[in-house]
């Protein structure tokens, strides 16, 4: 028999368990719930811009009444449940109905906290909570008059904002010195009050109410210091307070907030509480970010899969006013053991404030630039040693506005035409137009809807950006541990320490034995699976090539029309006459229509049919060439530039040190393809300062250089160390590269993630530590002892022939 | 083309997980076999550019297209949502391993 669920509470929290639970497990439930207020489920953070006439109310509609009838769903809107019966597992209304259920989900919220004083009851008195107190502000604005405020916090301000817009006079009230004193420091609360006041807000700061003035309505205002003044309305924004009272009444253990575990389950084990109205850890929660992680682990476990926990959440806080660019996140009240970072510039209307401890971001406060917030709330949940950063931390990820964007100040500036993601050609304006029509909340589903960031990744913090000002908030699980790929909930660095620790050696077998929510995976996990297997068992994996790419299934390049581009390795990139004639003849024989120098030193025939790619491979091979492995998450090329042999500066035998490190490395599969580079003197021609290792040779020795990036981001190499030797140098290429092999994330490459784990890491495990360098060195050749077979070589001789040849020809 | 039944050879000839494309004047069939040995045939075209769906992952009865990463379902044709496109299916006959396309 399906179970009866009921849900108390037709807000954000208990609707988002819903949908997480219908994704799980469609049909365990039917599903009853009931609603206060007579609307659908409606996103209550844009209630500011329906109050600023920005946006319609139907606008913010998440669910309609379609969605709970197409989802056989019985909504009772309009309905207040008054009484829970535990011991024979009903719920009742205010007008009498009953409803059994075998599990309950209490997601009330909370309430506008009315502090006792004198006429709080008056009519033109009202909290901001809900749709109808929207509605009552906008009938008191059609009058005019003076609306004051009591509260200067993030719901004040977006209060007092809409009601000036809406043509009120409005006065906001504040007890202390500072406003949203919670989430700015002096510093910033002072630069926000300048901002609003130009835009037309009186305040009275450091005032206490003491009564609310009038008969039969509200007429003004007393405060403590004996002053009054006039009110048509008055907002009341002095904090929320978590919904209990009904829980309370039904005997289930209540302190602050309806006390929940990490599975979001109360004291009775049937019944569940999830949004602002739980209280878990000891913390309640006032934004949807935590919620929504809420939502996700409370569904989980009503669909019977009992896997996830929730342990809490950090929030990070957006002010929704237009024009304001406002970010926090954190705790940024340095102490003592604290130390602050301070960028303070009065005609740009900038301020950023970073407080750090032990190395580690505490909190952030962004003023006027809040490009970089989401990048700060990500350091910052992610505890990253932020040692090797410290120059610039202040000045924003430094590689996030390339393309000639780094300009724009502010996102807010930035027209709807301008183009944010330059891979897939995605507006600003296409992006927050999908955001509203399609409500979405997550980085995740704004890549999935627009594309916009989906391909290389680096406008990620500008789309990131335009989703905060457009909601309010990147509402992505807030967690810093991110799940692998939507078949699991495992990250990338457990999946590896399962992989050895419980001894996994296939893909089947991991699946299994990690739970996969899939068969057989994704185009995401499966080649992720593949490479970390054959990581941790380079001697008797059997890879899988099914969970390649194309191009590492076929050792070539797809390209756009459906042919391939082949590469041969060209050792160091010194060649001969005749290599170059075979080159030419075969090139001749298969009528390749293009052929080009690429930047690595190599050359790519283009434009060759997937049949012929076999017999080509033969006819190189006869030639006495290997596949060069450009297609590959793999070493690439070893750049070298003419050195000692041939150049009037050079200091060392460049040439033939590229040639050795290639001999040594080709065939190396890694997390993301690896360039090498060796320059004969500080001149650099070979580049090296942007490959993944680089030498720059000296007159003394070889300078080591690590995680440079030529790509869509670029970046220099980070120096590592300075050697003396040829041996040396190799000892050190071999275990960076098997270090790198054994940590970075599939598909990260050594740029990212030496950001990630910080360069002192890698100094630590490989210069100051001469046994696991020699280690990391032995493990890396003998991994390499099996990977050098020539695949060209393999395919050429008959090795998985079905990949070229069709499997029926229809004549016409 | 005229409606007709081709005769495509045996189920072992098409990788577990993978794909294998009949060649018609009318452009390439995709022939997918899954993990659990069903079989589908789609036009070897990805709606979003027309990237060869054959030379995709395949996972479950989904294959992921190998130009851009669209998802597309086997068994219906149709791209997975969020993305919006379909293509065009064929059905294959399996009689005791040997494989029947048809088309019309
Ligand atoms: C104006 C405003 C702006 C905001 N801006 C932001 C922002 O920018 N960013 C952010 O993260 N958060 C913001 N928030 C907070 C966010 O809206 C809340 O955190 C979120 O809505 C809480 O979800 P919930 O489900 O716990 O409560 P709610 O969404 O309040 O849902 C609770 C529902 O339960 C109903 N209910 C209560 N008791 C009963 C009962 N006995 N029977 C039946 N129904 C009952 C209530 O009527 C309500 O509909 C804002 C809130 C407001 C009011
Ligand atoms: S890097 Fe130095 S040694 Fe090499 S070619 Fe340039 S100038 Fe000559
Ligand atoms: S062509 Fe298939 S995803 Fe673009």
């Amino acid at each position: 028999m399906t179970m009866r669920l009921v849900v108390i509470g037709n807000g954000m929290a208990g609707i988002r368990t819903v949908e997480e639970l219908l994704n799980m497990s469609p049909d365990t439930y039917d599903i009853t719930v009931f609603g206060n207020e007579p609307q659908p489920n409606y996103n209550r953070i844009l209630l500011s811009p329906v109050l600023s006439a920005e946006m319609s109310f139907d606008e913010t509609i998440l669910n309609s009444f379609d969605w709970y009838r197409q989802h056989n769903i019985t909504l009772h809107a309009g309905h207040a449940v008054t009484h829970i019966d535990r011991v024979k597992r009903f719920v009742s209304t205010d007008d009498g109905m009953q409803t059994p259920y075998d599990r309950l989900l209490i997601a009330t919220g909370s309430n506008p906290f009315m502090p006792p004083i004198p006429g709080i009851d008056l009519p033109g008195v009202i909290g901001y909570r809900s749709i109808a107190d929207v509605q009552t502000m906008l009938a008191a604005a059609q009058t005019g008059g003076h609306a004051v405020v009591i509260g200067g916090g993030l719901l004040g301000l977006e209060a007092a904002y809409g009601l000036s817009l809406r043509g009120m006079q409005v006065t906001v009230v504040h007890l202390s010195d500072c406003l949203m004193e919670r989430q700015l420091d002096k510093t910033g609360g002072d630069m926000l009050r300048k901002a609003l006041i130009k835009r037309g807000l009186t305040f009275l700061m450091a005032h206490q109410t003491e009564a609310i003035l009038g008969t039969g309505h509200v007429t003004g205002l007393r405060f403590k210091n004996g002053t009054e003044i006039a009110a048509s309305l008055v907002v009341m924004a002095a904090g929320i307070r978590p919904n209990i009272a009904l829980a309370k009444s039904a005997g289930i253990h209540c302190e602050r907030g309806i006390v929940v575990n990490d599975t979001l389950q109360t004291f009775d084990p049937r019944i569940y509480a999830v949004g602002e109205c739980v209280q878990h850890r000891n913390q309640t929660y006032g934004l949807v970010a935590p919620l929504f992680e809420q939502a996700k682990v409370a569904a989980n476990h009503l669909a019977q899969y009992g896997r996830m926990r929730y342990e809490g959440s950090q929030t990070s806080t957006k002010l929704k006013v237009t024009g304001i660019d406002l970010f926090s996140a954190g705790d940024f009240h340095a102490t003592d053991d604290d130390e602050e970072l301070l960028l303070q510039d009065a005609t740009r209307g900038i301020y950023k404030k970073l407080v750090l401890r032990d190395n580690k971001l505490r909190g952030a406060i962004l003023y006027g630039d809040t490009m970089d917030g989401s990048w700060y709330f990500q350091l910052l949940r992610d505890g990253t040693d932020i040692s090797d950063m410290r120059e610039h931390l202040l000045f924003g990820q430094a590689h996030l506005g390339d393309a000639g964007r780094s300009g724009a100040a502010s996102i807010l500036n930035l027209p709807d035409s301008a183009e944010i993601c330059g891979c897939n050609g995605i507006k600003k304006g296409h992006i927050i137009k999908t955001i509203l029509e399609k409500k979405l909340f997550t980085l995740e589903e704004v890549r999935a809807h627009t594309k916009a960031s989906s391909s290389c990744g680096s406008c990620t913090g500008l789309v990131e950006a335009i989703l905060a000002s457009t909601v309010g908030g990147d509402y992505s699980t807030q967690s810093s541990k991110k799940p692998l790929c939507p078949c699991t909930e495992l990250s990338h660095d457990e999946v590896r320490n399962a992989i050895t620790q419980l001894s996994l050696h296939s893909i089947p077998q991991l699946m299994q034995t990690l739970e996969w929510k899939t068969t057989d995976g994704c185009a995401k996990c499966r080649p992720a699976l593949n490479y970390y297997l054959l990581a941790a068992w380079p001697d008797s994996y059997q890879d899988d090539s099914r969970s390649r790419f194309i191009n590492e299934r076929v050792h070539a390049n797809i390209q756009k029309d459906g042919t391939y581009s082949v590469v041969p390795r060209i050792w160091g990139g010194v060649t001969s006459a005749k290599e170059l004639r075979s080159i030419a003849d075969v090139a001749d024989k298969y009528a390749v229509p293009t052929i080009k120098i690429t930047g690595g030193q190599r050359i790519d025939l283009l434009g060759v049919a997937k049949a012929d790619l076999p017999a080509m491979w033969h006819d190189l091979a006869d030639a006495g060439f290997v596949s060069g492995h450009a297609y590959g998450k793999a070493l690439r090329t070893v750049k070298t530039c003419v050195g000692s042999e041939w150049c009037r500066f050079g200091t060392q035998d460049s040439t033939a040190l590229g040639i050795r490190l290639e001999k040594m490395t080709w065939g190396s599969w890694t997390p993301h393809k690896f360039k090498l580079a060796v320059s004969g003197c500080p001149r650099n021609c070979a580049e090296s300062t942007i490959k993944d290792f680089g030498i720059v040779c000296v007159d003394s020795g070889y300078e080591i250089h690590v995680g440079g990036n030529g790509g869509i981001k670029v970046r220099v190499t980070d120096f590592l160390c300075k050697v003396g030797t040829e041996e040396e140098v190799i000892e050190y290429c071999g275990a960076f590269m098997q270090m790198y092999r054994e940590e970075a994330h599939y598909l990260e490459r050594s740029a990212p993630w030496i950001e990630r784990v910080g360069l002192s890491h890698i100094k630590q495990h490989i210069v100051d530590d001469a046994n696991n360098r020699s280690a990391l060195f032995a493990r890396f050749l003998q991994s390499q002892a099996n990977a050098q077979t020539d695949p060209w070589q393999e395919h050429a001789n008959g090795k998985e022939a079905f990949e070229y040849k069709p499997l029926a020809t229809i004549e016409g | 083309m005229t409606a007709s039944r081709i005769a495509l050879g045996h189920l072992n000839d098409i990788p577990r997980q993978g794909a294998r494309i009949v060649q018609t004047p009318t452009g390439e069939i995709a022939v997918f076999r899954t993990l659990d040995d069903q079989i589908f045939a789609l036009d070897n075209r990805c709606p979003h550019k027309g990237g060869p769906l054959a030379q995709g992952i395949v996972h479950g009865t989904q294959v992921t297209c190998p130009l851009h990463g669209w998802v597309i379902n086997l068994d219906s044709g149709n791209a997975a949502t969020p993305d919006e496109g379909c293509v065009n299916r064929y059905t294959v006959d399996n009689e005791g391993g040997l494989l029947y396309l048809n088309i019309y």
